[in-house]
């Protein structure tokens, strides 16, 4: 059953189409690869599903409700979640900051009365751990390495899913970009939890042997448009799609 | 020994005025310049209901901060649709406008002749109108405003302004409707700023517009700076430290008509040499 539905999505750059009228359907519980040569459209794709840029055409079906102008903080209420691609952390904010502020209450005055608790303390805690980053916790995020800034994002996006109880969708941009083995063993295994709990996840990423062994669908991507859909194992050798990889 | 009262009042106004506007600028990110006119807004209201209807110190004060606070919210719609250099641009554009209004609108303010008279707070029976008195007064009111704001920056709201600060897109995506965190910050630091004009207006007893130019927002911005953005007791350090420095350059040597003049070229030197060296002040936590 389709928990996602994008329809007729369009997204321009001066004249450039970085999104032209793309329609696809995600299928909940399941890992959906989108993948495609630099400059595709994939990460526009994602910004504009999470509202960070505004769509030119199209809307999204999320959860059999319509949608038609996302703004970037309602999605959390759609049940998304996300990591970016160029890792946009609260730089001067300690990794355990980086954690508690998405874990507290959102409406602004109920937030000025609230004061971090053993509750959300050990949620981050719980998370840090599980990231490896928990005796980092009073380092400022601008001080971590590549890697370790890739994590805490992640961990963050798990912990926006405590909070708001029903995160139903992960939209992860380019996870296992520039990380250490140990560090992919990390997000790999973050991400088949996921699955086993029935969320639905949306990846990006260049490394096809992540993509053969993770996902259950995958979407090929090139120059906006759709190119190629289906099991990753098939579709990986179909010879457009290698063709808009490798060149003809 | 008078003069040091003196001395210790305006620095009580101005730790109020730094704390405020650091609120904004340090732990928000939103390089307002517009400081002054809140102060402004909050004397002038503050003055005119104390001479014009004889009003109770404390009731004007109150109605000064809700008026200070409407025209924040009205100009803080205005602001929300800018970002990064261009809020300065329309804080400054609005410190421009309100300060014409005060010279200006001459049937309320009496434009550059200003407002005399103002009486000193009778509060509760409590009579103010002695300096030392006031002192005990205007550092009452700073320890609230310095509690106030410790106790918001140190919530999960005050955890927000600083993500806000950081990536504003990436705080949204996980839920938060930033606009509410801004406007609300932005209303509580003028109504905190139109608290340090009433006091002023009643202290000095008299008002006009050369006190809330443009040139004064500078001045708050430059305590903020000097003192540590991002951090209350910067704003302290930052006020005492610009209030005294006409006292400091004249035991130094300066004749005293030279180091009124001089402080506004050493403060120009110290932002200067601040942003080359320590961009995040003394003892601040955050780097413009």
């Amino acid at each position: 059953m389709p928990i996602l539905k994008i329809k007729n999505l369009s997204k321009h750059f001066n004249g450039i189409r970085a999104v032209d009228d793309l329609s696809l359907e995600i299928e909940k519980g399941r890992i959906t690869g989108i993948i495609g040569p630099n400059g595709s459209g994939k990460s526009t794709f994602i910004n504009v599903l999470s509202g960070i840029i505004p769509q030119d055409k199209g809307f999204f079906i999320i959860n059999g409700e319509k949608v038609v102008k996302v703004k970037p903080h309602n999605i959390a209420f759609y049940g998304m979640t996300r990591t970016f691609q160029d890792v946009r952390l609260f730089n001067q904010m300690t990794v355990l900051d980086n954690l508690l502020v998405v874990l507290t209450k959102r409406y602004a005055v109920g937030a000025l009365f609230e004061k971090h608790n053993q509750l959300y303390l050990n949620k981050a805690k719980e998370i840090l751990e599980k990231v490896g980053l928990w005796e980092k916790k009073s380092e400022l995020a601008i001080n971590l390495s590549y890697g370790q800034r890739k994590l805490l994002e992640i961990g963050r996006m798990l912990a926006t899913s405590m909070v708001s109880g029903e995160p139903d969708i992960f939209l992860l941009d380019e996870p296992f970009a520039g990380l250490f083995p140990h560090m992919v063993k990390i997000v790999e295994s973050i991400i088949k939890e996921l699955k086993e709990q029935g969320k639905t996840i949306i990846l990006i990423e260049h490394n096809m042997g992540l993509i053969r062994e993770l996902c259950d669908h995958v979407f090929v991507m090139d120059e906006g448009k759709l190119l190629a859909e289906g099991e990753p194992a098939e579709v990986l050798e179909e010879k457009k799609v290698i063709e808009a990889y490798l060149g003809e | 020994m008078e003069y040091l009262i003196h001395l210790a009042i305006l620095f009580a106004i101005y730790a109020i005025l730094g704390i405020s506007l650091n609120l904004v600028v340090g732990y928000t990110g939103l390089l307002s310049v517009t400081q002054s006119a809140f102060y402004g807004i909050g004397a002038y209201a503050t003055a005119i209901l104390l001479t014009q209807t004889g009003m109770n110190f404390f009731f004007s004060v109150i109605l000064g901060i809700i008026i200070t606070a409407i025209v924040s919210f009205l100009m803080g719609i205005v602001l929300s649709k800018f970002n990064g250099d261009y809020y300065a641009l329309g804080s400054f554009g609005f410190n421009i406008i309100i300060f014409s209004i005060f010279l200006n609108w001459q049937s309320l303010t009496r434009g550059p002749l200003g407002i005399p008279g103002i009486s000193r707070p009778v509060l509760f029976g409590l009579d103010f109108s002695q300096n030392i008195t006031f002192l005990v007064l205007a550092w009452i009111i700073l320890a609230i405003i310095y509690f106030i704001s410790r106790f918001i920056v140190n919530s999960s709201f005050g955890r927000v302004l600083k993500a806000i600060r950081e990536d504003e897109k990436a705080i949204q995506v996980f839920g938060y409707n930033t606009f509410n965190y801004k406007m609300m910050i932005f209303v509580i630091s003028a109504a905190m700023a139109g608290v340090a004009g009433a006091l002023f207006a009643s202290y000095i007893t008299f008002i006009d517009p050369s006190t809330f130019t443009l040139n004064e927002s500078i001045f708050i911005m430059a305590i903020i700076i000097l003192g540590g953005l991002a951090n209350l007791k910067g704003s302290i350090l930052g006020a005492l430290f610009l209030i005294l420095l006409p006292e400091i350059l004249r035991f130094v040597g300066f004749p005293t008509e030279i180091a009124a003049q001089m402080r506004q070229v050493v403060y120009g030197i110290i932002l200067i040499l601040l942003m080359l060296y320590r961009p995040q002040g003394l003892v601040g936590e955050y780097k413009l």
